[in-house]
């Protein structure tokens, strides 16, 4: 089964929300951000060579020119393999653990797998970042002390951080009732209760 | 709470039969290792089984049926594995099945003694881990970096639900041991079922190691005795010795050497990887230095290099001559104290004078003393490139001795400078009670006091320069030696072996576990791939770090600073200098 939603991030970008059941004990939230724009691509490069070229007919050296397609390059290499990311999917799996995978425009995945003993709770943060912004966060039990909490590892790190605090309130509403699930079958197959029933769909 | 079952991958297109394993009640998964084959009698079953158990101290045991349908349903199999469940009683007693054609499998859990407010008997919902079952026996999991104490072993095994499985796999080594080759009574299926993996080379190895270490320990003790001698600890050879990097690093190799060869066996794998990292790193030190020495002795690069030495000195003692004459003169456009200028150049000039004869004197040997310092390469390129450091601190003698003098005169002045302030304001410092005090001083006190601190106010701009002007060919040389000792403290403590491990064998170095979700259809179990996420390469660096042999700077940057404007001597170079200042 598999449902998708959009959202708007907190610069007004667009985000796509999908989920997938797999079984009542696994499922899988996908959200995945639009690939990059050819138009922002055109103005960074444009902007940079343009400057480069008034450099050079400043100082007539033509190792600027080259420097700026070096630099053009690398920074594009860099920004595909280390901050753009395309897609962020939180596997939840009953009694096992959750996994979180961020998959960047390059091709390269990074994932972090937390063990369903380790996680203490799963929780909703407020943050103060210009405005109110809301963000999942999970939070890791300390070995040592029972009670204390060692980690607080936010989910969804790029996308749902920047959820903006939406003005539409349908939407605003979606997504509590999206984050409160999350938060209810994470900490059901934590508690090692039944799982709860099926959310209505959005 | 979901059953899990961990099912090898090895063994999906392995014949029915039955699943050995180890179920883990408080995470309630079950580990299956490996399938036994029909016929078998279940006494010689249980039989092996306890005799795994006993060598592996994990409890083994039958945890259900495994039915694979090659040709045409068998409905007569169905009710006899259904039958063994009597003969091996476990609970909850697993049922997989792999029909003909189908990639989704069928999987049941029974339990017998089912808490009675479940009422009747019921059935588990089940969930499909596949394993690489030949990864994770090989791979070393490491617990993450938020619980960095956690020792391995007995821990572990009570740590999360993924490392009890790691830890089964690893313990059961004793179950993989019998291929399909062996005349056992019980045919078993699992990833070395094919045939035991093993290559003559390593096994030729592990055989020749054992008196090959034992030789090279008896020689490097025979080295160690010679080297604590006593001839070498008396008073000014000790002294020596302490100051050059050179014996500092081949007492380090010495020890990394004893540690390689000393003929016991490693305990952890921990050990065994720092000890592969060291031979590793001693190898290709060798490899290094026995290149350069073949750059060095070929076209008579030694003879060419002695010739240059000696007129790059006398144009470096030529160079800080015009210096110091600039120096007497009128630097920058300052006006200097002109007597005291005229002394301090005299006296720096007369050293130099002195330097330059000496390496004059010294200059018919220069090429036979490099030729066997070029032999040296054959220890190591960090032997090498340590000789090159001392000869370097060797030929710049002069700087230091005049840095030393400028931060000598500079120091005392500052000295009196600060002790003359006091007195000026009509204070004095109380060495007792460790403070400033007010104290009425005479009028001829306060006279001559003032008069001194106007002199060496006066004073003190020439000075200042000369030392300014040293200190930083000083700090030139400084930097120079820290960036070779950088380069050797690289080669002594990067982990080049775990690095080649991580580069290409990934698993063997498990961060910790990813899941993939298999395709699936409703009405099935979930079926999850688990694969090894590997440890990051700055982790690896990070957790095998060698140590390194310890002669660094351990000054930071506002220290040196003060250390520098209060006319200190800085020994950036020597650990044992702090130990002093």
């Amino acid at each position: 089964m598999e449902d998708k939603m959009s959202f708007f991030d907190i610069c007004g970008g667009r985000l796509a929300l999908q989920r997938r059941y797999y079984s009542p004990s696994c499922r899988e939230f996908c959200v995945s951000s639009p690939r990059l724009s050819l138009r922002l691509l055109t103005v960074v490069t444009c902007t940079v060579w343009l400057a480069a070229y008034g450099l050079f007919t400043l100082c007539e050296n033509s190792m600027i020119l080259s420097a700026a397609i070096f630099v053009t390059l690398l920074g594009l290499l860099g920004y595909l393999h280390f901050v753009k990311i395309d897609q962020e999917t939180l596997l939840i799996i009953d009694s096992l653990g959750i996994q979180m995978t961020s998959s960047y425009a390059s091709g390269k995945e990074s994932t972090t797998f937390i063990e369903m003993g380790k996680v203490k709770d799963v929780i909703i943060n407020e943050a103060i970042y210009m405005k109110v912004i809301y963000y999942l966060c999970i939070l890791l039990k300390d070995p040592g002390e029972p009670d204390g909490i060692s980690q607080v590892v936010p989910v969804f790190q790029m996308e749902i951080m920047k959820f903006r605090q939406i003005k539409n309130c349908l939407l605003s509403s979606c997504f509590a009732q999206f984050t409160g699930w999350a938060v209810g079958l994470v900490r059901d197959s934590f508690q090692e209760g039944p799982m709860r029933p099926e959310p209505r769909p959005f | 709470m979901v059953l899990k079952a961990f099912f090898p991958t090895c063994c999906a297109s392995a014949d029915s039969g039955l699943l050995v394993g180890r179920w883990v009640p408080e995470q309630s998964s079950a580990v299956v290792l490996a399938v036994v084959h029909f016929p078998f009698i279940p006494m010689q079953v249980k039989e092996l089984l306890a005799q795994v158990q006993q060598a592996s101290r994990v409890s083994i045991a039958v945890l259900g049926t495994w039915c694979h349908h090659r040709q045409e349903p068998e409905e007569s199999l169905g009710h006899f594995l259904e039958g063994l469940g009597a003969i091996f009683s476990h609970d909850p007693w697993l049922q997989l099945c792999r029909e003909r054609g189908s990639k989704f499998w069928s999987c049941k859990a029974t339990r017998r003694q089912v808490p009675t407010s479940f009422g009747a008997p019921g059935e588990d919902q089940v969930m499909l881990v596949f394993y690489d079952q030949r990864k994770v026996l090989l791979s070393q999991l490491h617990p993450p970096a938020a619980l960095p104490d956690r020792q391995a072993g007995d821990a572990t095994a009570s740590a999360g639900g993924l490392a009890a499985v790691f830890d089964t796999v690893a313990r059961s080594e004793v179950l993989f041991r019998s291929d399909r080759f062996d005349e056992g009574p019980v045919r078993l299926s699992h990833w070395q079922s094919e045939g035991v993996e093993a290559s003559i080379l390593v096994e030729l190895a592990k055989r020749a190691s054992g008196p090959i270490c034992l030789l090279l320990a008896c020689l490097l003790s025979l080295v160690s005795a010679v080297s604590t001698c006593w001839v070498f600890k008396l008073w000014p050879l000790s002294f020596i010795w302490s100051k050059l990097s050179t014996c500092e690093q081949l007492k380090h190799r010495l020890e990394q050497l004893k540690l390689i060869f000393s003929p016991q066996k490693a305990e952890n794998p921990s050990q065994l990887m720092r000890k592969a990292n060291i031979l590793v790193s001693v190898l290709l030190d060798v490899a290094l230095g026995l290149m350069l020495l073949s750059w060095l002795h070929g076209k008579d690069r030694i003879g060419q290099l002695a010739d240059a030495l000696v007129p790059v000195a006398d144009h470096v003692a030529e160079e800080l001559q015009h210096l110091l004459q600039w120096l007497m003169g009128a630097p920058a456009g300052l006006k200097m104290n002109r007597a005291l200028d005229q002394v301090l150049g005299r006296f720096f000039l007369y050293h130099i004078h002195l330097w330059i004869s000496y390496i004059h004197l010294m200059s018919p040997f220069i090429e036979r003393i490099l030729w066997h310092v070029g032999l040296s390469a054959c220890l190591g390129l960090t032997i090498s490139l340590s000789i090159l450091s001392d000869i370097i601190a060797l030929l710049t003698f002069h700087i230091y001795c005049f840095y030393v003098y400028g931060a000598r005169l500079y120091c005392l002045k500052i000295y009196g400078l600060s002790s003359l302030w006091r007195l000026f304001r009509g204070k004095k410092w109380n060495v007792l009670r460790q403070r400033v005090d007010s104290c009425s001083y005479d009028l001829d006190q306060l006279f001559i006091g003032t008069l001194l601190f106007t002199v060496l106010i006066f004073l003190l701009p020439t000075t200042a320069l000369y030392y300014l002007v040293f200190t930083l060919l000083r700090l030139l040389v400084v930097t120079v030696q820290g960036l070779i000792h950088l380069l050797v403290d690289l080669i002594n403590s990067l982990p080049l072996y775990a690095l080649g491990l991580r580069l290409c064998r990934p698993y063997r170095l498990a961060a910790g576990v990813k899941f993939r979700v298999l395709e699936h259809e409703a009405g099935r179990p979930l079926r999850l791939l688990m694969q090894i996420n590997p440890l990051p390469y700055g982790r690896v660096v990070h957790t095998y770090r060698l140590p390194s042999c310890g002669c660094h700077p351990k000054h930071s940057w506002g220290s040196l600073c003060r250390k520098l404007f209060f006319g200190e001597l800085i020994y950036p170079w020597r650990q044992r200098g702090d130990k002093q200042d």
